[in-house]
């Protein structure tokens, strides 16, 4: 028996949780060292998982674990985790984001230049590490009770995150807002598992909730169709799929920084891995009935996402609805259903969310000193902190798609996947590339290199040691990933050679 | 013909009746400030009975006993285990009532109607089981008028003893129907006498009909729901708790038993009764919650909406669905005991219950607001806490038995129960006092509560986590159904 990587790194932020519950309130240093602490575990197991899948012969699903939680007929339910190729570089970003969401929120009690959490960081990072688990169960999850299981926790510290130590003016609704949105897509989703569980017993007489079993469960085509877009949609709500992503915007506004880090760099990759993974891979051909429908609804997501995001004023703002616009160039990839669209998708799932995730704590870095993030009253922020300027520079980069960088190893082959299968709807959705880059530039512009307003002036001060570290570790990956797109692409490709063995076979 | 098998089938009432007897003798000697110890003798008396029935009392193979009156099987002695579980639980809230803690009565009530309660989760026989269930009823008629001088405890024991008495005649009327057609008073006989063809599908409506009135008035589904808010609302908050926990639980015991082993040829008849009043009492139980603003009404219409979503399981008519239904029934009982030990740990410092009264609670007890916290993301459905498997098994049972619709109604219903649930730790977590000072308004918890309400949390998550023990012990007891 191996040592159970895995699982450790899914339980230990909910030991962590607990042990930081367990530490006084007032000690609020000890409380953050402790999180750091297991922040960085998780980050190099995480990357020792990466390395290993990597460097190891990288094919099918590795560091298999499996124990038997509940075997009573008629349930089977098994603590089944394994990675593949597409979710071992989600384990690695989940890794990544929690490490710089807990060093953005150490912060800094000055009250100059208040920022991070100071009020009951205890709570806070005890609710994080509670979704950050939730997450991590998702992307190794097997079996599909256990993917639920953990999706839900993954949702819930959301609400308290949010409308606690939110944005005072709207996190009470945006809370309950993407509360309630997520909740009914997962609960829809839930059905449609359901009827898949009793439907493959009644094909093969196999009673499991393993997904590896419901890959051969033989659902006739009639029963993808009815099925596919409940389970698929539920889970894209999460992934922000237009017409459902309105709930995403305002959350990311209200959510505190590292939170807003969380939900746009990981929480939306798991909407869409998990309708990937629950609707294209176990009703393939649903998909195939359905792809051109959510290719419709991704080609509206990108354009209109990029569009609306150009007229923001609010710094924060423009960020959600440009990822509404990247997250739909990931269903976007997906619902090409051929190799090079999937490949396109993996990659831009960790390479948004790594972009999305310094986006966010720039701007929370900007707003903690500034307490603004209208884009008309901010300006030369680049002198007063170029570490973060740069970074913002580097995400913009990404964002736009530039060759070098992350961005356009991912949306590139997008792109490629698209046009071999509806050549319009990747000409139309190009177009988001010009927008994009368009409100990245004149952002870049006003915020960093404008005069400095008069009031900004004098008690701006610049970011904190920890909060370069986090900008580094990010930008890190993506120039790497766009130097070398060797250390992410075939493994990806090895995820999505599985894909396409379930759509070829059906 | 008094053998072990016949003593080990009601040894855990026997101990039930040995703690009152000592609850009675001890009592009056008691000096005033010493009565609440009544609550210590009680809890562990249940504590230890407990562990004497699993030891000792153990069903084996189903098997009739005194004269086929008691059905010993692992159905009912998981129920019982459940009931004597949150009977304890249940002293030790009381323990520090104002008026209902120093009064030996008050325990002594609580395991009288635990005994009727025990009764009915294995009664085999129709004169058993109503005798069971008055013995149930009649104790909580009085404890929820326990508090003398204050008029809405005295409304909530009044109505709920006029409701009570009402529906158990109608049920009554049923029961005697039943005989009439069948011949015999016998739970595991009927089914064999009362074929599809002996009597009109007509007739048999009207019988489960009739019979539905009494149960649902004890599980609270609508429309027989009508007692619940407000008698919870008036009564003590540790009786309203049990009342909505451990005493509906017992009334889905007998529904389990009498339908399911009782009327297997009119499935079709009963299971279209019980789908429909499953889908109208979450629906109805649901929004009537969203406008309430006392908490305790407010858990009042959740138990409602819980009761239908408990029948989902029994509509499925499996041996999943059951074992589902028994398994929702652990995990309710948990949470919810919970949710009012809380509610009344909170008003005994504040006296205080408006939701709004709760703005701070996090800050002014961190420990409280998180196992608030556990309380109601369990009611909500939300992991890791047992209400999600809970509500993930009923659902599933509803599917596999083609109540899709019933499933989806049930979906819908969940989504409603977020806003409201949420909207309370909204109070406890994000709101603050007035004046912000928290610090300066501790709200302390004595010993007992501390211990129930800890014991209460581990066991909804582990009923959440670790669910296959428990779902095992569901199973075994639904597999006696069949």
């Amino acid at each position: 028996m191996n040592f159970p990587i895995l699982s450790v790194i899914t339980f230990l932020p909910f030991v962590a949780g607990m042990i930081i519950l367990m530490i006084p309130a007032n000690r609020k240093n000890e409380v953050r060292a402790v999180a750091l602490a297991a922040a960085v575990m998780d980050l190099l197991l995480s990357g020792w998982v990466y390395l290993q899948y990597l460097l190891n012969d990288m094919q099918g699903y590795q560091f298999i674990e499996k124990y038997q939680w509940l075997n009573i007929p008629p349930l089977n339910i098994a603590l089944h985790f394994g990675v593949d190729g597409m979710s071992t570089p989600l384990v690695l970003l989940t890794g990544i984001v929690m490490f710089t969401g807990v060093l953005i929120s150490w912060g800094n009690d000055d009250p100059h230049v208040m920022s991070g959490i100071q009020d009951r960081p205890r709570e806070f990072f005890a609710f994080l590490f509670l979704l950050a688990g939730g997450v991590f169960g998702v992307f190794v999850s097997l079996d599909l009770f256990m993917l639920f299981f953990f999706y839900e926790i993954a949702v819930f510290p959301m609400y308290l995150l949010i409308a606690i130590w939110g944005w005072v003016k709207t996190r009470e609704y945006a809370a309950m807002k993407l509360t309630l949105y997520l909740f009914v897509g997962s609960v829809v989703a839930l059905v449609g598992a359901l009827a898949m569980y009793w439907t493959q017993y009644q094909n093969t007489g196999v009673l499991s909730f393993d997904m590896l079993e419901m890959e051969n469960a033989g659902f006739s085509t009639a029963f993808q169709n009815l099925w596919f877009l409940p389970v698929f949609l539920g889970f894209a709500v999460l992934g922000g799929i237009w017409p459902f992503h309105n709930w995403s915007p305002d959350g990311h506004v209200a959510a505190p920084t590292a939170v807003s880090m969380f939900h746009a760099g990981v929480l939306m990759k798991l909407g869409a891995f998990a309708a990937l993974r629950v609707g294209v891979m176990l009703l393939p051909e649903g998909a195939k009935t359905w792809a051109p429908l959510i290719m419709g609804f991704a080609g509206v997501a990108v354009v209109y996402g990029a569009y609306i995001a150009f007229v923001q004023t609010d710094l924060k703002y423009m960020i959600g609805f440009s990822s509404v616009s990247h997250m739909g160039l990931v269903v976007l990839g997906v619902s090409t259903l051929n190799e090079t669209g999937l490949v396109g998708a993996g990659v831009q799932m960790f390479s948004h969310g790594v972009m999305t995730a310094l986006f966010f704590a720039v701007t929370g870095m900007i707003y903690d000193r500034a307490h603004t993030r209208m884009i008309p009253e901010l300006g030369g922020m680049a002198k007063i902190m170029p570490f973060a300027a740069i970074g913002f520079i580097i995400g913009g980069l990404v964002s736009m798609g530039m060759p070098g960088f992350s961005g356009f190893v991912a949306e590139f082959p997008i792109f490629m996947g698209v046009w071999r299968e509806q050549w319009l709807v990747a000409v139309i959705s190009s177009i988001s590339i010009v927008i994009t880059a368009a409100y990245i530039m004149m952002n870049i512009r006003k915020v960093f290199f404008a005069p400095l307003p008069e009031n900004l002036e004098g008690h701006v001060g610049d970011v904190t040691v920890l909060d370069k570290v986090a900008i580094v570790t990010l930008c890190l990956f993506m120039i790497a990933i766009g130097m070398f797109p060797s250390i992410m692409v075939p493994m990806v490709e090895t995820g999505v050679e599985n894909i396409m063995r379930l759509l070829g076979g059906a | 013909m008094f053998t072990t098998v016949t003593f080990a089938s009601i040894l855990p009432e026997i101990l039930i009746l040995a703690i009152g007897l000592l609850v009675l003798i001890f009592e009056p000697f008691w000096k005033d400030e010493q009565k609440r110890n009544a609550g210590w003798l009680t809890a562990g008396g249940l504590l230890i009975a407990m562990v004497v029935s699993l030891l000792f009392g153990r069903p084996g193979e189903p098997v009739a006993t005194l004269g086929g009156m008691i059905r010993f099987d692992w159905m009912g002695f998981f129920l019982k285990m459940l009931f004597m579980f949150a009977a304890a639980a249940t002293a030790l809230l009381m323990m520090d009532h104002e008026q209902a803690g120093k009064r030996g009565e008050a325990y002594l009530m609580l395991l009288a109607s635990l005994i009727g309660m025990n009764l009915m989760a294995s009664s085999a026989d129709l004169v058993m089981l109503y005798l069971s269930i008055e013995t149930a009823s009649i104790p909580l008629y009085i404890l929820s008028g326990f508090l003398l001088g204050d008029d809405r405890s005295t409304e909530a024991g009044f109505k709920y003893f006029l409701y009570g008495a009402m529906s158990s005649t109608i049920m009554l009327y049923g029961f005697s129907l039943l005989f009439g057609f069948s011949g015999t008073t016998d739970l595991y006989s009927i089914a064999a006498t009362l074929t599809s063809g002996s009597i009109s599908p007509l007739l048999a409506f009207g019988v489960v009909t009739l019979i539905v009135v009494g149960l649902g008035f004890k599980v609270s589904v609508v429309p027989f729901h009508f007692w619940a808010p407000d008698v919870y609302q008036g009564a003590p908050t540790p009786v309203a708790g049990y009342l909505s926990t451990a005493s509906k639980a017992a009334g889905f015991a007998v529904i389990l038993r009498l339908f399911f082993v009782s009327f297997p040829e009119f499935t079709e008849t009963w299971t279209m009764i019980l789908a429909v009043l499953a889908a109208i009492s979450m629906t109805v139980g649901n929004l009537l919650a969203l406008p309430q603003t006392n908490i305790k009404r407010l858990l009042a219409y959740s138990s409602i909406s819980h009761a239908g979503y408990a029948l989902i399981g029994a509509v499925a008519f499996s041996q999943f669905g059951a074992a589902s239904v028994i398994f929702y029934l652990a995990a309710y009982i948990a949470t919810n005991l919970l949710a009012f030990g809380l509610v009344m740990a909170f008003s005994r410092i504040t006296g205080l219950e408006e939701i709004t009264d709760y703005a701070g609670l996090s800050r002014r007890n961190p420990l409280l607001g998180l196992m608030m916290l556990t309380a109601f993301l369990s009611l909500t459905g939300m992991p890791p806490f047992g209400g999600f498997v809970a509500k993930v098994f009923v659902f599933a049972a509803g599917v596999q038995a083609n109540y899709t619709w019933l499933v989806i109604v049930g979906i819908i219903n969940s989504i409603i129960g977020v806003y409201y649930y949420l909207n309370v730790l909204k109070f406890v977590y994000l709101y603050r006092l007035p004046e912000q000072d928290e610090e300066n308004h501790p709200i302390p918890l004595t010993q007992p509560y501390m211990i129930a309400l800890v014991v209460l949390t581990i066991g909804v998550i582990l009923l959440g986590t670790v669910f296959a023990p428990f779902f095992n012990w569901s199973d075994a007891g639904a597999l006696n159904l069949f």
